[in-house]
Parts: C-alpha cells; sequence; structure tokens
C-alpha cells in the first residue's frame, strides 16, 4: 500500500484495529508470561517496570505524531493520535495500580509517606495525576467544547512526558542508559516543534507531496 | 510430462508471487512473534555439580529457602549487565579454571592461592542466610563455604592491617559490561578487619550443595549476611590488606548514596526510597527489614558508640 495523502474509511477501521494489536501487545505479553511463570523471581517488580516502560513508550510515540505528519505531509497520521495518548494512560493506570495494589498493598500511611518523602514517586504520581485531564477531555466533543483552552490543557503532556522521564531517571541505581535513550528522543520531538524549525518542515512537506494540501485547507 | 489440469487455474486465479511471498513472511512474522523469547518464560538454569564433604554450619536460618532457580536467575552482578536477567544470560563466558586468589598486602605470609587449592583450605560448611539487597528485596540462600577467618589466620596479618578489600576480576573479554563505564571497573569492595574475622563472614563457593553458579560470583565470593547484598564481592581474584579504609566501587559511584559500611538498617533510608521493608523473593506481602539484616545478637557489638546514620 502506497503511502497516501488519504485514507478510505476501509483503510482507517484496518490501520486502527493493526494499532489497537500493537498497543495491547505489551499486555498479551504479560499475562502470557505470568501464566508460564516467565516474570521471574519478582513478577511484581517486572509488571511495575514493564507498565512503566510502555506508558513512557506511548507518551513519545504520542508526542512523535505531529512531527511526523509535518515531515511526511500524511495528514491522517494525526487520527491515530488520541488512541495513542489513550493507551499510554492506560498503560500508567496499569502502573499505578501495579504500585497501589501489589506493590504497597493499599497501605494509604506507606503510600502517603512514599509520595511525600520519595522525589521520583511524588515526580511520577504528579505525571499521573496531569494526565487524568488529559484522558477525560480527548473526545471530539471536549475539543469542540473547550476551544482554544483545549490546545492550551493538552499542551500539559509536555511536562507530563518530561517528569515521566525524570521519575524513571530517579529510580535507576546507577545504569541511566535507558532512561538517557527517552529523554534524548523527548528532546528531539520537542526541539522539532520549535517554530522556526516547524515552519520550514512544513514547507518542506509541502513541496513534496502538492496533492496533500489543497488551497485553503490547515495543517 | 505434461501433469493433467495444470492449465485449468486462470492466470488471473494464481497470486503473484511477491504477494504469496508477503503473505508468508507475515504469517511466519505472527508465528515468530508467539514464540518469541520476549513471550517465552527463561529455560531452567543448568545445575552445578555436587560439592562433597559439606557439613551442616553455624548460624543457619530455618526460614523457608529461596528456591534455586530464582536464586539463580535474580542477580545483580553489573560485569555482565545492569539487568537481573542478565547476568544468567551472560556469565557463561566466564572462565573459573585456571583461577587464581592473590592474598598480598599487611601480612607476613602473602600468597598466590589456586582455587582448588583454596577449596581446600578449610572445611566446607553449609550456611543457610538472609541477604538483604539494598533495592529493598531479599532472599534466604544456603550458601556453602567456609569462615574468611579461617584464611586470614593463615597468611598472619600484621598490625597495620585493619581493612581488608577485595577485588572483583577485570577482564571484559570475560564479563563484556566492564566495557561501559556503568562503575570503575574493577568492582572492589571492603570490610574492617573484625568485620572480615566475624564467624558470620563467608567465603563461599557453592549454594544449594553445589559449585557457585557463574552469576553468582563463581569460583569464589563474599558473603557478609549483616550488610546490604553488594558488599559481598564476587568472583574474586584479590584479597589485600591495607591500613586505610579502601573506597569501595559504590562509593566511587555514589558517595552521598553508598557508606563504607552498609549495614543493613531499616532506619537508615537510602537517599531515595525507604529501607524499612522489604520483598522477600516469592512472597507477596512486604515484610520488615530487620537490624543487621537480623544478626543484630552477633554484630551489633562490633559497631557500639558509632553513630550509624552518620556512618551508613
Amino acid at each position: 500500500m502506497p503511502l497516501t495523502a488519504r485514507l478510505t474509511p476501509r483503510q482507517i477501521i484496518w490501520s486502527k484495529a493493526l494499532l489497537w494489536a500493537i498497543c495491547l501487545a505489551p499486555l498479551l505479553r504479560l499475562v502470557v508470561l505470568g501464566l508460564n511463570g516467565g516474570l521471574g523471581a519478582n513478577p511484581i517488580e517486572f509488571i511495575t517496570r514493564s507498565t512503566g516502560t510502555w506508558t513512557l513508550v506511548g507518551l513519545l510515540a504520542t508526542l512523535a505524531v505531529t512531527p511526523l505528519r509535518n515531515l511526511s505531509g500524511l495528514n491522517w497520521l494525526i487520527r491515530f493520535r488520541r488512541l495513542l495518548g489513550l493507551f499510554a494512560f492506560f498503560y500508567a493506570c496499569l502502573h499505578f495500580t501495579t504500585y497501589l495494589w501489589l506493590d504497597q498493598f493499599f497501605d494509604p500511611s506507606s503510600i502517603a509517606r512514599d509520595i511525600i518523602k520519595r522525589p521520583f514517586i511524588t515526580v511520577g504520581f504528579a505525571a499521573f495525576i496531569l494526565l487524568i485531564p488529559l484522558a477525560a477531555t480527548s473526545r471530539q466533543h471536549m475539543m469542540k467544547k473547550l476551544g482554544r483552552n483545549w490546545q492550551r490543557l493538552h499542551r500539559l503532556v509536555y511536562v507530563i512526558a518530561g517528569l515521566g522521564i525524570v521519575h524513571y531517571w530517579w529510580l535507576v541505581k546507577k545504569d541511566i542508559s535507558q532512561p538517557l535513550l527517552y529523554a534524548c528522543v523527548l528532546a528531539v520531538l520537542l526541539v522539532m516543534r520549535l517554530p522556526r524549525l516547524q515552519h520550514s518542515l512544513l514547507a518542506r512537506a509541502r513541496d513534496a507531496a502538492p496533492r496533500s494540501c489543497k488551497p485553503g485547507c490547515r495543517e | 510430462m505434461r501433469i493433467i489440469g495444470q492449465d485449468d487455474i486462470p492466470a488471473s486465479e494464481i497470486t503473484p508471487r511477491e504477494v504469496y511471498l508477503k503473505r508468508r513472511q507475515f504469517m511466519a512474522g505472527i508465528a515468530a512473534l508467539a514464540v518469541s523469547p520476549a513471550f517465552a518464560a527463561a529455560a531452567p538454569p543448568v545445575r552445578g555439580a555436587r560439592l562433597a564433604g559439606v557439613k551442616p554450619g553455624r548460624f543457619s536460618t530455618r526460614e523457608a529457602q529461596t528456591p534455586y532457580e530464582s536464586v539463580t536467575t535474580y542477580n545483580n552482578f553489573y560485569e555482565f549487565g545492569t539487568g537481573k536477567f542478565d547476568p544468567a544470560e551472560n556469565a557463561h563466558t566466564l572462565k573459573t579454571r585456571p583461577w587464581t586468589v592473590s592474598v598480598e598486602g599487611e601480612i607476613k605470609r602473602p600468597r598466590l592461592y589456586d582455587i582448588d587449592e583454596l577449596l581446600k583450605l578449610a572445611p566446607l560448611e553449609e550456611r543457610v542466610y538472609r541477604l538483604r539487597c539494598v533495592e529493598g528485596w531479599s532472599m534466604v540462600i544456603p550458601w556453602v563455604g567456609f569462615p574468611l577467618a579461617e584464611l586470614i589466620r593463615r597468611v598472619e596479618p600484621s598490625g597495620n592491617a585493619r581493612f581488608v578489600e577485595f577485588h572483583t576480576l577485570h577482564d571484559p573479554a570475560q564479563m563484556p559490561f566492564q566495557r561501559s563505564s556503568v562503575l570503575d571497573w574493577p568492582y572492589v569492595e571492603g570490610l574492617r578487619i573484625d568485620e572480615a574475622n566475624h564467624p558470620l563472614t563467608l567465603l563461599a563457593v557453592g549454594l544449594y550443595g553445589e559449585v557457585l553458579p557463574r552469576q553468582n560470583g563463581a569460583p569464589v565470593r563474599l558473603v557478609v549476611p549483616w550488610k546490604y547484598g553488594f558488599k559481598s564481592a564476587k568472583s574474586i581474584v584479590k584479597i589485600r590488606f591495607v591500613e586505610k579504609p579502601p573506597l569501595t566501587a559504590w562509593m566511587r559511584a555514589a558517595p552521598n548514596e553508598y557508606g563504607f559500611f552498609s549495614n543493613v538498617n531499616p532506619k537508615v533510608d537510602h537517599p531515595r526510597w525507604s529501607q524499612a521493608k522489604e520483598r522477600r523473593i516469592g512472597e507477596f506481602f512486604k515484610r520488615d527489614t530487620l537490624m543487621f539484616n537480623g544478626y543484630a545478637d552477633q554484630v551489633a557489638h562490633l559497631y557500639r558508640g558509632l553513630d550509624l546514620r552518620k556512618f551508613f
């Protein structure tokens, strides 16, 4: 299938189905491993790490949509952004539930102490709380209702992604290679949003794919 | 020979070769995903040779022992990678024979011990100890070895020998992750001479009655059960008696987080996480961490008058 400026409704349905399958694979993997005793000696740690990792991956994938669209001129990419964002939130919920239930077993005093005293828990918790309004306003009618404020609100995702990486960074004992990798990806995705760079990217995309944008359309 | 019916299929019905190949690729891809390592549980570990003449030793706990599989697949041994499963996967490159341990420094009888000689230095005992990792998990492991004091007695330390330094092998060809700079290699650990001489302190050469697996620090490692796990240096090639406290690998890496003593202490938190509780591997609920990992009766006197918050 060549990459075209427009997708047929059928193509959109298939693409979304594929994306669902990809996004559910990490959860499926945990279930399969759990049933086979493949989560290792410390299953709770395994689940916590895995759901945390996929939250970060989901956030970065969501943030990659706009730059990719600008680079390629494929406007339909934007149609998958909400799904990616909601999957990031889904894994964040699993991650947080794992912590509350499996790790702390709903011990309120221990959780409160952790959130106040442990900086890495504090920032992780803040990131999770900040994600909630974004997930709650993800639907089309909320977008219309909030107007310009919707975009203002959803700019919080930059802060959330940053907090998520700090959360990971402060957790590791010494080997920061993984959090560093995520930080680099986030940095690239943010730099691509700088107005001047974005402007030239958009111009290039227009030249490369003139059919993608009819006169008067907005990018 | 002409095969009857071969031409019955109209050309339009024949799947183009590329599409056909792509479909195969796709099916192969799905099949590969289903059996890929990401979805598969690790194979059970290969067991080591049995050690002969092992007698039950002192100080053993009667608590439930952590299964062999967990003890040998969930390890911190940064020489083979920083992930918990890395050592079990990567340690096969370590050659444990020939192996020598140089015992040197402020002693009357410095000597290069061959590992097989060291194994016969003193009767082997089984010691079932609790192990508490600084990360907040713990195990119960039946070690095989002999008290380090047996070795110390034989090499006759001088009056200047106030500390003992332990060096792990430094050979990136055998320990691939030593090519990274995550720690300053070689891994160095240290004990005060009275800690090294304590009857709990073990030179371990096995676990579960068998030769020590590579990922657990073969062929010879230290076991200091009242200190966090990282104090117990693995795959030791040098034991050096010195006058000044050694600068250990973790003190060099993060001096505000890891002190020289690193005694298990539920009241002194790691700067980034609590040490009050621990998850015993195999258990669901966390349990309270005990002072000196439950060995206070044996070792508390070593630290009398010492501010354990300052000397963590």
